[in-house]
């Protein structure tokens, strides 16, 4: 019988199983070691496999993709932590001037396979760099997954399979949800699945589109528009880059109709992809134009206006009500 | 630690092969670039970064060097891809941008990727410090042993990652050597205008490391100071920074038309090439004759020849294959 664990524990758990199937994997960040990690992650991992494996790097995060970068190419896999995504630009240099693009340039020869984990997103009522949803930048970039989980079980299966991928991943924790909830998770070493969607409920009306922290308030709103007498499909994007459009547009060509919701900001966000791609290859399919609920397109606020930045089940039923009754 | 024979005239070779494979670019790259410039034209498009006058520090380092050893180097490659071992008719076919080219001609003259030899250089400024550092790492914590050296420029030194990099070799005592190729100009930017000390080597202080300069572009005195360097890398006693004082006798790119220089300095800087010098210094020192000369120059230049011939033979890669291999 698995333990019920919440997404940080389950994080824990993955990266304590990974180390022990594969001595080659190594983790590395700032405060990862002796202190575990500021969000506990990486907490006990140190003393069980060891200052080899378990590193504390100075604060240089530029240094720290580098790192990862260079012990790719001998044959380590670096699993780096970035304390928050508000830290994580400095890495930009050698996550899309080097890492993403090396198997395209040696036309597979070669490849960067690391692991680049940042804890990102809104509400846990912190400044704006400690809050942001940036995942759109990195989204854009050909070559690097991005992978973002939505529960517990999802949080352990997709990190192994991110651990195991011969590309490189840049995988975001939606800390608002580390501790929000639990789950049985079995530390079994299954991998799920990258560059697919999960479908976590059926329903015929509309399909909602969502992803990270966003997938509890957009369940929280199709089991109350469930009472309503409204079917809602719930599907839980997981993998940004490369996207699982097939998955999305059969979801949408049974509904015809489609909500997204994400915290980031609404402009060139993943969301804006997925409604192009939607629309490129299904517009005959849609009964009503695709809706986005989405963070507005401002700096993260301070705390005190946090919740009226952040999407929520209430303008999730909204969108989702227009939606309907358009023709 | 002196330079065998043997060692001399390794380096001497690959000075040569290095030079005429520069000369030998320079002109191919201006075909069907005259009379107006137009980079997008002739069978070498793009920049081109060549590296004449800069071999010293390639050969200075690399004779210490094995294939097991990580190089890291810069946008300007050439010279230190050479003397790292680097397969040159696939190195020139991927400066074509030829299907046989190292990285399938996909990366061109910036981007040479040698996994056999543990090469690879990064187009951007002081980024292929991390990676160098990281490798290092690797082979400590794998107990593997092998050193890595981060070839960089003098104005790679102002960034951000070439301290970040310096610090953290140090505090773990890594097996790395950094080595700076000081040719005085930033493209058009002069050291003494970008840099807030003469001499780079001092930064080493403030890493906790040794720091050496080396004056007057001198391959038997680069040998010097690199082999003290790797080999104490090689013992585990941690990382050294070097800056050498190099020439560039070529542009900062094809087409410079280096304005920026101070009149007479190009004259001064060909007046001390180093490979004229080396040569003399041969006959001095060890009866090196003319007619040896002109048996290496040939060897070199058909070398060279050869692997201009395999990369102008070599076919284009389809279009098609350019969106494949974005995802494994």
């Amino acid at each position: 019988m698995s333990n019920a664990i919440t997404m940080v524990e389950a994080v824990n758990l993955a990266l304590g199983r990974a180390m022990s199937q594969d001595e080659k994997v190594v983790l590395l960040g700032e405060d990862i070691g002796t202190n575990g990690g500021v969000f506990r992650a990486t907490v006990d991992l140190k003393a069980k496999f060891g200052n080899k494996r378990v590193l504390d790097t100075p604060l240089a995060e530029t240094m720290i993709a580098g790192l990862a970068v260079g012990m790719a190419a001998q044959g380590l896999k670096a699993v780096a932590e970035i304390q928050f995504m508000g830290f994580i630009f400095p890495t930009m240099e050698h996550i899309v001037g080097h890492a993403a693009r090396l198997r395209n340039r040696t036309r597979g020869r070669l490849s960067c396979p690391l692991v680049l984990r940042a804890p990102y997103g809104g509400g846990i009522h912190a400044p704006e760099h400690h809050s942001e949803s940036t995942e759109a930048l990195f989204a854009h970039i050909p070559g690097l997954r991005v992978v973002i989980p939505s529960s517990p079980a999802r949080a352990y299966g997709l990190l192994l399979a991110a651990i195991d991928c011969p590309d490189p991943v840049l995988f975001l924790e939606p800390k608002r949800i580390y501790r929000a909830s639990k789950q049985p998770v079995e530390d079994n070493g299954v991998p799920l699945p990258l560059d697919t969607c999960f479908t976590l409920r059926e329903g015929d009306d509309i399909t909602l589109i969502s992803w990270g922290a966003m997938i509890s308030e957009t369940l929280q709103a199709a089991d109350r528009l469930a009472d309503e007498g409204v079917s809602c499909e719930v599907i839980d994007v997981a993998t940004l880059n490369p996207l699982d459009l097939d998955t999305m547009l059969a979801s949408v060509t049974k509904t015809g109709r489609c909500v997204i919701v994400h915290e980031a900001p609404k402009s060139g966000a993943v969301g804006a992809e997925i409604a192009a791609s939607l629309s490129e290859r299904g517009l005959l399919e849609l009964r009503a134009p695709i809706a986005r609920v989405a963070g507005y397109d401002t700096v993260m606020p301070y705390y005190r206006l946090e919740n009226h930045y952040m999407p929520n089940s209430a303008d999730v039923i909204d969108a989702v009500r227009q939606t309907l009754e358009f023709a | 630690m002196k330079p065998s024979r043997e060692q001399q005239l390794w380096m001497y070779e690959q000075m040569l092969v290095s030079r005429y494979f520069e000369e030998s670019i320079e002109k191919i790259y201006m075909e069907g670039k005259s009379p107006a410039f137009n980079m997008a034209n002739g069978p070498i498009p793009g920049e081109m970064h060549l590296s004449n006058g800069q071999e010293p520090c390639a050969v200075g380092v690399c004779a210490h060097l094995d294939a097991d050893d990580v190089v890291t180097s810069t946008h300007r490659p050439h010279h230190v891809a050479i003397a790292k071992g680097v397969d040159l008719d696939r190195m020139t076919a991927e400066i074509f941008g030829k299907k046989t080219g190292l990285s399938g001609g996909r990366g061109g003259h910036m981007h040479i990727f040698d996994a056999d030899v543990n090469f690879s250089c990064s187009g951007i400024i002081a980024q292929g410090m991390g990676p160098a550092v990281g490798a290092a790492l690797s082979r400590q914590l794998q107990r593997k042993g092998g050193v890595a050296v981060a070839f960089l420029g003098e104005g790679a030194a102002n960034q951000g990652a070439f301290h970040e990099s310096l610090n953290l070799a140090a505090v773990w005592k890594l097996p790395v050597v950094f080595v700076i190729e000081d040719n005085a100009w930033g493209i058009s930017v002069a050291k003494s205008a970008s840099t807030a000390i003469e001499r780079n080597d001092q930064r080493a202080a403030a890493y906790g490391m040794p720091g050496h300069f080396i004056p007057g572009n001198d391959p038997l005195a680069i040998f010097e100071v690199a082999g003290e360097a790797i080999a104490r890398a090689r013992r585990g006693e941690g990382p050294t920074l070097i800056e050498i004082e190099t020439y560039r006798l070529a542009g900062h790119f094809m087409g410079d038309a280096e304005g920026y220089r101070p009149e007479g300095e190009k004259d001064a800087l060909f007046a001390k090439d180093p490979i004229p010098k080396f040569r003399n210094h041969l006959k001095a020192s060890i009866g090196w004759t003319d007619a040896d000369d002109a048996e290496l120059v040939a060897r070199a230049h058909g070398l060279v020849d050869g692997a201009i011939a395999f990369a102008r033979d070599s076919a284009y890669p389809e279009p098609e294959e350019a969106l494949e291999k974005v995802f494994v």
